[in-house]
């Protein structure tokens, strides 16, 4: 099946700054693609690059087969939903969603069935008559995405669409949206800095980086094998432990970590054979406390130096041979500084990076 | 649709370079080009009518040797000196006033702004009535009983620029007090308590840490007033048309004589070259302080 | 300073921002509003006396004080303004001025309007190569003194065939309209949030719809502003009137000037004080009616781009 979007040899200066370097990606139909990276790694400008506001330097834009990357916006088959919402102020909910069917030159009665689904599909009907400035925030966002939805495209087009709500709104309509795509099937890319938001959405997600995608892989995959050590580093909170030692394979797979021989004989190796210094990365989520460390392969004793409680959990802040160390305890623990604690973790749950191009071994 | 390739350059942005094509024609036909075409003719010898009979520097010559011309320059200089300094201080005096948290603030403001908006022409008229010495200030003030009272600026060739000042101030001070009170009100409260928890007296606050912070409003206002200063035309015409003899005379009117009255263009010409050179003269430190500074602030 | 026109905006007595606040009649305070006061006075003083001239036979004003109120009110000084005052061989009034006046002004607020709002939203929504050299070049221009262009323009509107026509004039002052109003145009549209312009284009609108289906309406206080700005200096020029017009359609301005300043016949001071304020009648509705809206008028022209 031919994919719904696909982008080839994307590139794109601003003046002597590149902003997207060589960029390859094929999104399939249906597909719910998260591009995820802090700011200014690009991920704007790709989706501004995919809608047709921005022209790129150099490569092209294929949806559906054909190829857009000179063409208008409204002539790709694309919606696009913008974190501040943009709705035009001096029309109704009803005259923002109908303008670009009017603009399509669209006949009257099928622009009124067409707005009527759209109000039903995301309950916004007796919102119609009012004009935005009238709505809050999260009805707003509706209006936003209804507007998209009206013309009846074949990707959707999200540009942080959230970020502007208040956390408790942003997790219901993040569920919406999930609903909204389960229900619609349209192939939908969306762009956030919020790693909970790409987690929970996405299909796949696009980490991105100084204007090149660094992984691109199932949220699963993304969190478990992360395959370099900027992905591994980005994703998860608290990130990622990293211990800066030597992997040798004469004996097995192993490291040494603060003088203390670790066994990788259960580590799934994306490069088997590799040797050399690497970096070591645990997740803090990862290491376990109390009983169950005494059960884990590998043990240490550390000593708490910070504690963090947030309730449910505590976050501790230890060090191992100079390497800051964060771990989590349950939050019915009492932890002061400089209490004694053994830790240990699986080294199977762990991700190796080599320390010249930090990527996964 | 779907398949349409890149677009040539010129093509690109179609309807917003359509758009801008009045925009084009007069930055390139208006304020380039009719300024390029009167200097070029200002070396010509064209009288009655344009002529290219090039006769080099021969006009600005003739120009600085006449006494017309002389005096306008003289006029504007001491006329310009004097509007832009009190200008200034009248405008920030109203202005922190009337930042006092006063009540009827808006009544105020709308008193010292109107003569704003009147033209230079009833400005003019408006106080050749009152400075006229037979039924005007003058003689109100001698009916009162001070029988040698004088006040008749307009008709003593030493003091006719003082009677066009006057009005020039009734007319623009309101601007600046505008521009002077935004300047004021765009000073963080805070400044204030500090200052006031310093011990440190208003008018002091005023000098030392509040007009120093006005600086782009004030270097802004210099820069409106001065290139008012130097189109000052209507309100000599309308006030004293020149007079008395050519103690009012002005650049802006030597130059529209010259070109509508005497039939003696290439003067004409030479003269708003000069005018030219000396706005030149104006906008270069102004950009320099305004955008030049900026990069080391 | 590209703040000013926020500031403007600001409801002023709670935020003035001077020293301290003070009780009512502290004795700072009764000296700030007896300077203010006597200001006042100072600058309404001309108004009033233009009024009370406009209101009195000749005859009392030959004998009387110019700031005494009239003793026997006429207002025949006002007719014979408007209606019967003489310039060269035109002895019907100011009102042919006035009819001039709108003839020119009317026209040449809106195009002047029209292709300025146009080319801000160019400039600031739709940039393209090299339009901020043209854009610098128009605001260099607002500095260059006319009397340097003037000339040349004769020559140019000679050539196509509008000199002397008020279509000539409508041009001009569309032309020198341009640099202020186009800086006002600009500065709205740039803070228009992008996203909105990015939403219309996704809707499948164009430049034109865009400008007046979703810019337009949005920027309808702007528009005042510009109106309010573009009529009173229009309305109050004088120099554009006297050189690209002939004197059948000298505006308000130029006839006033002939009228007052014209050294034949008896001078009729009241008439002149009448013709004087029938003149400022206009630039002075608009002024007293928009309030706030002309502050922000000039703050434009105090804003830099």
């Amino acid at each position: 099946m031919q994919p719904s979007v696909s982008i080839q040899n994307l590139k794109l200066d601003f003046g002597s700054v590149s902003v997207l370097r060589d960029l390859n990606l094929d999104i399939g139909q249906g597909e719910f693609l998260v591009l995820l990276g802090s700011s200014g790694c690009g991920k704007s400008t790709l989706l501004n690059c995919i809608a047709g506001l921005l022209e790129p330097t150099e490569g092209s834009i294929h949806i559906n087969g054909n190829n857009v990357t000179w063409s208008e916006p409204s002539d790709r088959g694309i919606g696009m939903v913008f974190q501040s919402y943009a709705l035009y102020p001096q029309m109704t909910v009803e005259g923002n969603l109908s303008f670009g069917l009017k603009n399509a030159r669209m006949p009257k009665d099928e622009i009124k069935t067409r707005v009527a689904r759209a109000a039903e599909v995301l309950q916004i009907e007796p919102l119609l008559k009012r004009k935005p400035a009238a709505l809050s925030g999260g009805q707003r966002q509706r209006v936003a995405i209804g507007r998209a939805l009206v013309r009846d495209v074949d990707v959707f087009l999200f540009d942080e669409p959230l970020s502007n709500l208040d956390a408790k709104l942003r997790a219901d309509l993040r569920v919406e949206i999930k609903r909204l795509h389960q229900t619609l099937e349209n192939t939908m890319i969306y762009v956030t800095h919020d790693q909970v938001e790409a987690m929970t959405l996405a299909d796949r997600i696009a980490i991105m980086k100084g204007g090149v995608v660094m992984q691109l892989d199932t949220p699963d995959v993304i969190y478990n094998k992360p395959a370099n050590k900027y992905v591994a580093d980005f994703i998860g909170s608290p990130s990622m432990n990293f211990f800066d030692t030597v992997l040798t394979t004469a004996d097995g797979p192993q490291v040494s970590i603060a003088g203390k021989d670790v066994s990788l004989a259960g580590y799934d190796f994306t490069r088997p054979g590799v040797s050399g210094d690497v970096w070591f990365g645990i997740r803090p989520e990862h290491i376990l406390t109390g009983e169950m460390a005494g059960a884990a392969p590998t043990q240490f004793e550390v000593r708490a130096e910070l504690a963090e409680p947030m309730g449910a959990e505590t976050l501790v802040w230890s060090s191992l041979d100079g390497t800051a160390l964060r771990f989590r305890v349950d939050g019915q623990m009492k932890i002061t500084p400089g209490d004694a604690l053994l830790i240990g973790f699986d080294p199977a749950r762990a991700s190796i990076f080599d320390k010249v191009e930090e990527l996964r071994i | 649709m779907s398949q349409s390739g890149k677009p040539t350059a010129l093509f690109k942005n179609l309807s917003a370079k359509i758009a801008a094509i009045p925009m084009v024609l007069t930055a390139l036909m208006v304020f380039v080009g009719c300024s390029v075409w009167t200097i070029i003719y200002s070396f010509t010898n064209s009288r009655l009518l344009p002529s290219a009979e090039w006769v080099g520097l021969d006009q600005y010559e003739r120009l600085w040797g006449t006494r017309r011309w002389l005096i306008s320059i003289e006029n504007l200089a001491i006329y310009g000196i004097l509007m832009l300094i009190l200008a200034l201080v009248i405008g920030f005096l109203l202005a922190a006033l009337i930042d006092q948290k006063i009540r009827f603030e808006d009544g105020f403001r709308t008193i010292f702004l109107y003569p704003y908006a009147l033209s230079f022409i009833v400005t003019g008229l408006v106080w050749q009535w009152l400075l006229n010495p037979e039924f005007g200030i003058q003689n109100a003030v001698r009916n009162l009983g001070f029988e040698t009272f004088s006040f008749d600026p307009l008709y003593n060739p030493d003091t006719v620029l003082y009677g066009v000042l006057i009005a020039g101030l009734w007319h623009t001070s309101g601007l600046v007090m505008c521009l002077m009170l935004a300047g004021l009100r765009g000073i963080d409260e805070d400044v204030w308590k500090a200052t006031k928890i310093d011990g440190i007296p208003a008018w002091k606050t005023y000098i030392v840490v509040v007009i120093p912070m006005m600086r782009p409003v004030f270097i802004t206002t210099l820069v409106l007033v001065t290139s008012g200063i130097i189109k000052l035309y209507d309100l000599v015409i309308a006030q004293t048309g020149g007079g008395p003899g050519l103690a009012s005379e002005v650049p802006a009117k030597f130059v529209f004589d010259m070109m509508f009255v005497s039939q003696n263009l290439a003067q004409g010409f030479a003269a708003s070259t000069m005018m030219l050179v000396a706005v030149i003269f104006v906008i270069i430190p102004w950009a320099y302080l305004e955008f030049g500074g900026k990069k080391h602030g | 300073m590209a703040d000013v026109t926020t500031n403007m905006r600001r409801p002023s007595p709670a935020h003035a921002s001077g020293p301290k606040p003070r009780r009512a009649f502290s004795r700072k305070n009764i000296m700030i509003y007896s300077i203010l006061f006597v200001l006042a006075v100072y600058y309404l003083l001309p108004f009033y006396v233009m009024l009370m001239t406009s209101l009195k036979g000749l005859a009392e004003i030959r004998t009387g004080n110019i700031f005494a109120p009239p003793m026997e009110i006429t207002f025949e000084p006002w007719a014979k303004a408007w209606a019967t005052v003489c310039t060269g061989l035109n002895c019907d009034g100011l009102s042919r001025g006035f009819w001039n006046s709108v003839k020119i002004t009317v026209p040449s607020v809106f195009f002047s309007i029209a292709v300025a709002s146009v080319n801000g939203y160019a400039l600031s929504m739709w940039r393209f190569k090299g339009a901020n050299v043209f854009f610098t070049i128009l605001i260099i221009g607002a500095f260059i003194p006319y009397q340097v262009m003037i000339y040349p323009i004769v020559v140019l509107l000679r050539e196509i065939g509008l000199y002397g026509n008020l279509g000539g004039l409508v041009l001009v002052h569309t032309v020198f309209g341009m640099p202020i109003l186009t800086l006002l145009f600009r500065n709205y549209f740039s803070s228009v949030p992008e996203e909105l312009f990015k939403a219309a284009r996704v809707d499948g609108a164009r430049f034109w719809t865009i400008y007046f289906k979703i810019m337009l309406p949005m920027a309808v206080p702007i528009f005042v502003v510009a109106v309010i700005l573009q009529t009173t200096a229009i309305w109050n020029d004088f120099l554009f009137g006297v050189i690209y017009t002939r004197p059948e359609n000298y505006p308000m301005t130029v006839q006033l000037n002939n009228i007052v300043n014209s050294v034949t016949g008896v001078k009729e001071y009241n008439v002149n004080m009448a013709a004087t304020l029938l003149s400022g009648v206009v630039p002075l509705t608009i002024y007293f009616l928009s309030g706030k809206l002309f502050v922000r008028g000039i703050a434009a022209g105090a804003v830099k781009g």
